[in-house]
């Protein structure tokens, strides 16, 4: 789950980490009140999730409440692009934060290293600017450091990477503080990166993590509530809102857009296991057509989850053919077989040409109750994606 | 022979009387698997209906049975404890089936668990065709033999599985390690046991989009057993970058984790890439002609 500028800057807050003095706003009015209230100089940061939102024109300066009620009426509502989202993005809400007169600008992040099986702690000097464009032209700049879960995280580990990567002196003593704080964040909130970018040294000596990029672990959200509560107010991805209102796990189901230079992406794919599913939007590509997702239905399917997945994928206008592709170890054939037929019985749902591939524990039932429906299914999945390729290009 | 399972092995099941616990523990024993008993904390004292006693903890259950192996069905957010639990009592070999698992949990239980080598979470576990199956795969699709088999997925693993058994190559032992971010066992960790198995007179290695364990798998495999014939596949090659598909690691996130990567660095290491799981026995039978020529 990747969280909004100011949900990230919430946690923040949370475990100790500085940020701008300011507040969220989802109305023109709110923000004329608060500059009113609170003379300065102000930021009116569009909240979104897109990169690129400064060279998009999605942040704005206000000197007065005037000029911040105008500000914000054209930014609310407006839909930013940018070179990494096209398509653009529409702006909801906004920050408006106190403009920070800035000395210095360093950047610090912490991720999971898998490979390493531990957080790795990434600090430079140069923030303010992308971290893979520091990576290319200064690689040097960029210190790393491996914190063992085992024995956490202490202050030391700050220190030493302030003095590696060069931070200005006026750091020194704000940031271990900050990355234990972080530290604290990434572990306890379970995210699988936690960045800030810039950390702002100010001209009066604050150090304050003047943006806030946080991606939590969906499975660690239990952990809490009220964070989980964000997601479901605003989901970020549609993918993951509609595989959670079937009953599927969040990343069961993706949608894929349509790549120019690929085949138009017409055949709908369901199958039991993530990796049965990759390899059986694989073979529609290998069959020279373009699977237009992937959906797991997961281990264990009942016949009303298959009815119900069978829905969301036809629900997509480019689908012009089915391949359902079932390997039963838990999954039952019969349980599979009964949720197509179910499926396919009600008028509520758009019919494709279907081809089903079903194997392994129960598939003498399942072929069975699908054949008896009137379904021929086919042996192997090679054949079952030539054949939903084949019926795909029939049907347009 | 064959790795990190024999007949012989001790096996208790954690979760014993759950649902899927009880299920698979069927499962088990139908396929031979020596498994001594099992752990419902407030159930020791009983018995499964098969006869296999239960204990209220792994170390009642350990110092009763003398059980090296434990086989976990517990929910998401007891996974790690278990898993302490297990380590704490002297378990060497953990098979951890649960899906969820928070990736932080795992980060501190790995660094926690020294002695204990753990398979997974979210995966289907380990079996030894012909000798002992400690997971959740369908056991009469296994076949005994010489192929080594390393898989990050269940499904996909049964598939190809399935293909190589048909195609006569029986397998020594099939680890499916997880499709989790963070994991106990990884491909490299399997390959090091594999390289010493006398068994195991060649590999598949069953990798998917995301991480980097098939790029380091390559390195291993070139450094130290470039004779053993090995295939490799990379499932989700036709996926877009950034989408999380279903494995909660298999996402192409920048420029890591992408399939042309790991193509290559199979490549590099002499291992031929299947396009479809279809093609390995093929692929298997043209490696071992030319390996014993």
């Amino acid at each position: 789950m990747k969280l909004m500028e100011y949900q990230g800057k919430d946690l923040f807050r949370r475990v100790g980490i500085p940020t701008p003095r300011g507040v969220y706003a989802t109305t023109a009015d709110e923000v004329r009140t608060y500059v009113a209230e609170h003379p300065g100089s102000w930021v009116l940061k569009s909240q979104v999730m897109m990169g690129g939102r400064g060279k998009a024109g999605g942040i704005k300066f206000a000197d007065d409440a005037q000029q911040g009620e105008t500000l914000a009426r054209e930014l609310i509502g407006k839909v930013l692009k940018s070179v990494q989202n096209p398509d653009g993005e529409e702006v909801k809400s906004l920050l408006v934060e106190e403009k920070v007169d800035i000395a210095s600008e360093a950047y610090v992040s912490i991720a999971i290293d898998r490979a390493a099986k531990k957080p790795v702690v990434l600090v430079t000097a140069q923030g303010g600017m992308d971290v893979e464009e520091v990576a290319e032209h200064d690689p040097d700049a960029i210190k790393k450091y491996w914190i063992d879960p085992a024995e956490g995280y202490s202050p030391y580990i700050g220190r030493q990477l302030a003095f590696d990567a060069k931070l200005p002196e006026g750091y020194r003593k704000a940031f271990p503080a900050v990355l234990g704080a972080l530290y604290e964040l990434f572990m306890d909130y379970g995210a699988n990166l936690v960045e800030i970018n810039p950390l702002v040294l100010t001209n009066d000596g604050r150090v304050i993590a003047s943006d806030a990029k946080v991606e939590l672990d969906d499975n660690g959200l239990y952990k809490h509530p009220d964070v989980a509560q964000w997601n479901k107010q605003s989901p970020a991805d549609a993918d993951q809102a509609a595989a959670v209102a079937i009953g599927l796990g969040m990343s069961n189901y993706a949608r894929f857009e349509d790549e120019p230079g690929l085949p138009p992406k017409t055949v709908g794919t369901i199958a039991n296991g993530a990796g049965l599913g990759m390899g059986t939007m694989d073979a529609v590509k290998n069959a020279g057509g373009g699977a237009a997702n992937f959906l797991d239905i997961g281990g264990g399917a009942q016949a009303e989850l298959v009815k119900n997945s069978y829905k969301l994928v036809t629900s997509d206008d480019r689908v012009k053919a089915m391949f359902i592709n079932i390997f039963g170890g838990i999954t039952r054939g019969d349980q599979v077989a009964k949720g197509i037929v179910e499926a396919l019985s009600g008028d509520d749902v758009r019919k494709v040409p279907l081809v089903v591939r079903l194997t392994g524990t129960n598939a003498k039932e399942g072929l069975a109750i699908l054949a008896e429906a009137g379904f021929v299914p086919v042996e192997t999945m090679d054949e079952g994606a030539a054949r939903a390729v084949e019926l795909a290009k029939g049907a347009q | 022979m064959a790795i990190f399972l024999d007949k012989n092995s001790k096996v208790i099941v954690q979760g014993i009387t759950g649902r899927e616990g009880a299920f698979h523990t069927q499962r088990m024993l139908a396929y031979g698997t020596n498994i001594v008993g099992g752990v419902t904390p407030g159930k020791g004292g009983t018995t499964i209906e098969s006869g296999q006693p239960v204990f209220n903890t792994v170390k009642d259950a350990v110092d009763a049975t003398g059980a090296t192996h434990s086989i976990i069905f517990v929910p998401p957010f007891a996974g790690a404890d278990a898993l302490w639990e297990a380590h704490a009592a002297g378990i060497t070999l953990a098979v951890c089936i649960t899906e969820g698992i928070p990736a932080h949990d795992m980060l501190r239980v790995v660094a926690t668990t020294d002695g204990m080598r753990i398979i997974g979470g979210n995966c289907p576990g380990i079996i030894s065709p012909g000798k002992s199956l400690v997971g959740i795969m369908p056991g009469h699709i296994f076949k005994e033999g010489n192929v080594g088999m390393i898989s990050r997925s269940g499904t996909l693993t049964y598939e190809i599985v399935d293909g190589l058994t048909r195609a006569g190559f029986g397998q020594s032992t099939c680890v499916g390690i997880g499709g989790d971010p963070i994991i106990g066992t990884t491909f490299v960790d399997c390959l090091r046991a594999f390289a010493s198995d006398p068994e195991t007179q060649a590999l598949v290695v069953a990798g998917e989009i995301g991480g980097s364990d098939e790029e380091d798998a390559a390195a291993f495999i070139k450094e130290h057993i470039p004779d053993k014939p090995v295939v490799g596949f990379i499932g989700g090659r036709s996926a877009p970058k950034g989408k999380r598909l279903g494995h909660a690691g298999a996402i192409i996130s920048g420029n890591t984790g992408t399939p042309e990567s790991k193509v290559k660095a199979f490549g590099e290491a002499g291992v031929p890439v299947a396009d479809r799981p279809s093609d390995i026995p093929r692929l298997l039978a043209e490696r071992l002609a030319t390996a014993t020529a």
